[in-house]
């Protein structure tokens, strides 16, 4: 219970302190996390609405795929990552190993799958409703494509807040990439794992407690904008 | 520039569909020329609605052919609009889903804003432009599905149940409209089952039972003596009148 309280407590005098680090370990996680989502969307999506509406050999092989990959291992990622990037790797020429980039990178991998897996079911589910309206009006597969995507806007933030949780809680695979270098590459995650290892439980608590209060405060914006956004629209 | 020739007449010939191992249509033959609306009714499971997205192009007919004067199958599809029975509108403002066919057929943005703006006057529809399309009633969402259709400027309009589980006032407004559209040149072919209003509407009549087009008559000759038994049962609105139907078809032989 002392731990608990000495969390919050730690917690609490990093917050009102403003403690330069934790705000760049914060600024930076944040960093991460909405870029990486930013790129997984920008693949995710319209992977996943072209595998709902267009008809090819092995689509649903590539679904059944699409859906496993949610579960990839972070730190088997990190690690095929980490060979990619490495010196020695077929793009270890650009020197992204242990950079912010090289975290966002391994992010982008891990979240693309949720996004599509999750886009591909709500893009269908849409498609059968719309189909006959849009072929109508004169649309085709590929100009249904974005139409239908911008329709189930409201059903795809909840998407991509999968994968903007995915992201932020991720560890392993930003471990093995960033390496945690303090004022480099430290996020909350890895933060966490070091003041675990150093045996400090209540400032990792306390970190702890702040990552799930950001996350909390990011999702419930997002719904809320959403929900004013669904009332408006129906 | 050329011009696509005049898209009727629409030539069905012996269009045979078939669904879950169930022939639905059954050899279907009949021909619309450009002028007067045409209404189709018949029961539930007629297949009236088959019918019309078999003439639409959205569906394909198993044996048969469906043919347009046109013979170039993309200005064909282009100078034809559907209304359905539940139409579904995009989640976006009521002027925004009368432009989206429009910019999908590419037409130019002053032309669009124009056809909008002219769709939305003859709905009566002009103060409601910028709200949600979605959060329309039922009754003027049926009128928005309807102007969007007449702005593409069709030739020929198919509008399946338009006005079904509308109320009085709702269904006089779409109507209006459907006759609005027919005065400006298109070729109306509609399904219903309300019969006044077949007779509102109608210069001709088709009466389809099980997939197949028992009767094809002018309106006012359909309703005062239909030759079809069943169309006869069906048009005094007898609770059973297929059952009648065939008990006069039995004394008959």
């Amino acid at each position: 219970m002392d731990d608990f309280g000495d969390a919050i407590r730690a917690a609490l005098n990093l917050l009102v302190s403003l403690d330069a680090d934790l705000m760049e370990i914060v600024g930076l996680s944040l960093y991460v996390s909405l870029v990486a989502i930013f790129f997984a969307c920008l693949i995710g999506l319209p992977l996943g609405a072209a595998i709902a509406l267009f008809k090819f050999p092995g689509r649903k092989l590539f679904a059944v795929i699409l859906n496993a990959l949610m579960g990839l291992p972070p730190v088997v990622v990190g690690l095929i990552v980490y060979l990619l990037l490495s010196r020695s790797g077929p793009f270890g020429v650009f020197g992204l190993l242990y950079t912010p980039t090289a975290m966002i990178i391994a992010q982008v991998i891990l979240v693309t799958p949720i996004i599509a897996a999750l886009t591909r079911q709500v893009i269908e589910d849409l498609w059968l409703e719309y189909r006959d309206q849009l072929l109508s009006l004169g649309a085709n597969t590929t100009t249904a494509l974005p139409t239908l995507l911008w329709d189930g806007r409201f059903s795809l933030i909840t998407a991509v807040l999968a994968g903007f949780g995915r992201a932020s809680a991720e560890v392993g695979a930003v471990m093995i990439v960033g390496g945690n270098i303090d004022h480099v590459t430290r996020v909350m995650t890895t933060a966490i794992a070091l003041e675990v290892s150093k045996g400090d439980l209540a400032l990792a608590l306390g970190l702890g407690i702040i990552l799930l209060s950001l996350s909390v405060s990011v999702n419930g914006a997002v719904y809320a904008i959403k929900d004013a956004a669904q009332r408006r629209h129906a | 520039m050329t011009t696509s020739p005049p898209l009727l007449p629409l030539q069905l010939s012996d269009v045979v569909f078939e669904a879950g191992g169930k022939r639905l249509i059954k050899d279907l033959n009949c021909r619309f020329e450009a002028g007067p609306p045409s209404v189709i009714i018949g029961p539930n499971g007629a297949g009236k609605s088959l019918f019309l997205k078999l003439c639409h192009g959205m569906l394909a007919p198993m044996q048969g052919q469906v043919t347009w004067n046109d013979p170039d199958a993309v200005s064909a599809r282009l100078n034809q609009a559907m209304v359905f029975q539940r139409p579904v509108m995009l989640r976006r403002s009521v002027s925004a889903n009368i432009h989206y066919p429009l910019k999908l057929r590419k037409v130019g943005k002053a032309e669009r804003v124009r056809r909008t703006e002219e769709a939305l006057a003859l709905a009566g529809l002009g103060r409601l432009r910028d709200h949600p399309a979605r959060v329309l009633s039922f009754g003027e969402q049926q009128k928005l599905a309807v102007a969007r259709a007449w702005a593409l400027k069709p030739q020929v309009l198919f509008l399946d149940e338009p006005t079904a589980s509308l109320d009085p006032a709702a269904t006089h407004a779409v109507e209006e409209l459907i006759r609005a559209i027919h005065a400006q040149g298109a070729k109306i072919i509609m399904t219903t089952h309300d019969l006044s209003q077949a007779k509102r509407i109608a210069d001709e009549i088709l009466f389809l039972f099980r997939g197949r087009l028992l009767e094809r008559a002018p309106a006012a000759q359909f309703f005062e003596q239909p030759q079809n038994d069943l169309a006869q049962a069906f048009v005094k609105g007898e609770l059973l009148w297929w059952k009648l139907g065939k008990a006069n078809r039995k004394r008959r032989d």
